[in-house]
């Protein structure tokens, strides 16, 4: 099975992706994450104005058989939070890097992107 | 140590299928997705290798007294091709396993069989012949677990399924009843038992069979331990080793709400010890309770009360598929055990509320 790895996100060894769009950092987990879960039946997220720092443990992801923490792959203020997932936790396996994202950050450090894992890093990684 | 593994792992694990290890055992957990699995089982048919279960066999002119003598119920009343759930209690009436036992009909070359679990089958077997030699009796007890395979068929197109494979003498088979059935000349016991809350049937067959026993049932939804254990949780049903231990939660039938499996008026292990409980009442009670805040309840997290403080443990919990809610099982002292109690559940450091509900979660 080949999972989706979009290059224009970046990649934290725990399974979060993270993307630049609008001038924030969208944040979310991986399908190979989604899919190593199996079906999500929970999201516990921040809320709003709380500071995470890179490789923070910011919630928690449930699924049927197993809990995962969460890991924010910058620092930064969380902007926004997908509430969306409180009632549909099961958007994370349908769309994993789309509707299926958690939180927004306004990043503190934009330099701390590059030490992420790139798509084709990441590729390597979990192939 | 190695896993011990069922007859068709091979073929499990071409059919997508991951693994876990289950009492000493490599199972498959999940095909497709647990809730796709799941779903399947309320509302059309799934297949489970439950090949992990013990069968033990019991044979002679002393079968029926040494199962009497080792299970709480009332094996006695038992006629050829009944089932019986009854659990396995030490002295102290503490349940160090339940079983179904099978009357096996006349035909079968075995009187009874019954149904340890996983990992327990080696040690119950044990159980059985000390306390034959220690008491005279004249049995065979078969371990028959390594060269047997079982399966549960499960839903409400189960039975349907099983007429297809084995013939239209099931469909008169009762609740809890069980006939020896021929699949390609291979012999078989099928009950109309199981584990779901659904109707259905368990099949054990040779392991020589276990693939075309399988094949026989390719239009239900091969299925996982992981959808397993979130349909008996609906059904209210208790899982040996975790919602009762000997050594980690150690329990009598009459705190885990199976009273009804306890017939004082018959001779087994822990008879006496167990009338003293009837006869005190219990401290404690197995509950099912549904969550009011958002949260999953899992096996091991704290019970408290208002006050916080810690009144028990969750010992099965999940999100509810088939109801979409989280719900969980345990024990808590008498006084909120009452439907309706509300009581707390302790979420990595957040209490979340929940209310305490009758068992089974679903209908049946």
């Amino acid at each position: 099975m080949t999972f989706d790895v979009p290059d224009d996100c970046r990649y934290l060894e725990t399974h979060e992706w993270a993307r630049e769009q609008d001038g924030t950092v969208r944040v979310g987990i991986s399908d190979f994450a989604q899919d190593e879960l199996g079906d999500v039946v929970f999201v516990e997220l921040p809320t709003e104005g709380d500071e995470l720092a890179a490789e923070d443990a910011f919630g928690v992801v449930e699924s049927i058989k197993a809990v995962s923490d969460l890991y924010s792959p910058v620092s930064g203020t969380v902007t926004a939070v997908n509430e969306a997932l409180f009632d549909e936790p099961e958007l994370v396996n349908q769309d994993p890097f789309g509707d299926g994202w958690m939180v927004e950050l306004d990043a503190a450090d934009p330099g701390e992107m590059d030490d992420l894992l790139s798509a084709e890093e990441y590729r390597e990684q979990t192939g | 140590m190695a896993l011990r593994k069922p007859p068709l792992r091979e073929a499990h694990a071409e059919r997508g299928a991951t693994f876990t290890e289950f009492g000493g055992w490599d199972m498959p957990v999940e095909f497709d997705s647990i809730r796709a699995e799941h779903t399947a089982v309320r509302e059309a048919a799934g297949i489970f290798d439950v090949s992990h279960m013990g069968q033990v066999e019991v044979t002679g002119p002393d079968s029926e007294t040494l199962m009497q003598r080792l299970t709480s119920n009332d094996v006695s009343a038992l006629a050829p091709g009944d089932a019986q759930y009854g659990v396995i209690t030490d002295e102290d009436g503490i349940i160090l396993d339940d079983t179904v036992t099978y009357c096996l009909p006349e035909s079968h070359p075995a009187d009874y069989l019954f149904v340890p679990n996983a990992g327990h089958d080696e040690q119950m077997h044990r159980r059985w012949t000390t306390y034959r030699d220690d008491h005279g009796l004249d049995a065979v007890v078969e371990n028959a677990t390594d060269d047997t395979a079982m399966f549960a068929v499960q839903g409400p197109d189960a039975v349907d399924l099983a007429v297809d494979a084995f013939g239209g003498m099931l469909r008169d088979l009762s609740r809890f009843e069980a006939t020896l059935a021929t699949l390609r000349e291979a012999e078989c016991l099928v009950a109309r038992t199981g584990y779901t809350g659904e109707d259905g049937v368990e099949v054990v067959c040779p392991a020589g069979a276990a693939e075309a026993v399988y094949e026989a049932f390719d239009a239900a939804e091969p299925c996982g331990l992981g959808a397993r254990d979130t349909l008996r949780i609906e059904a209210g049903l208790l899982l040996s080793g975790q919602d009762f231990d000997p050594d980690e939660n150690p329990r009598t039938p009459y705190e885990a709400g199976l009273g009804w499996t306890v017939k004082l008026d018959t001779e087994f292990v822990g008879r006496d010890a167990l009338e003293a409980v009837e006869a005190a009442g219990i401290d404690e009670k197995f509950v099912g309770f549904r969550l009011l805040d958002r949260g999953v309840p899992r096996h091991g997290y704290d019970i408290v009360n208002r006050d916080g403080t810690i009144v028990g443990e969750v010992t099965s919990g999940t999100m509810s598929p088939t109801l979409g809610e989280p719900i969980g099982m345990g024990y808590v002292p008498t006084q909120y055990a009452d439907p309706g109690t509300v009581v707390r559940v302790v979420v990595r450091g957040q209490q979340k509320r929940a209310r305490v509900q009758p068992l089974p979660f679903l209908d049946q």
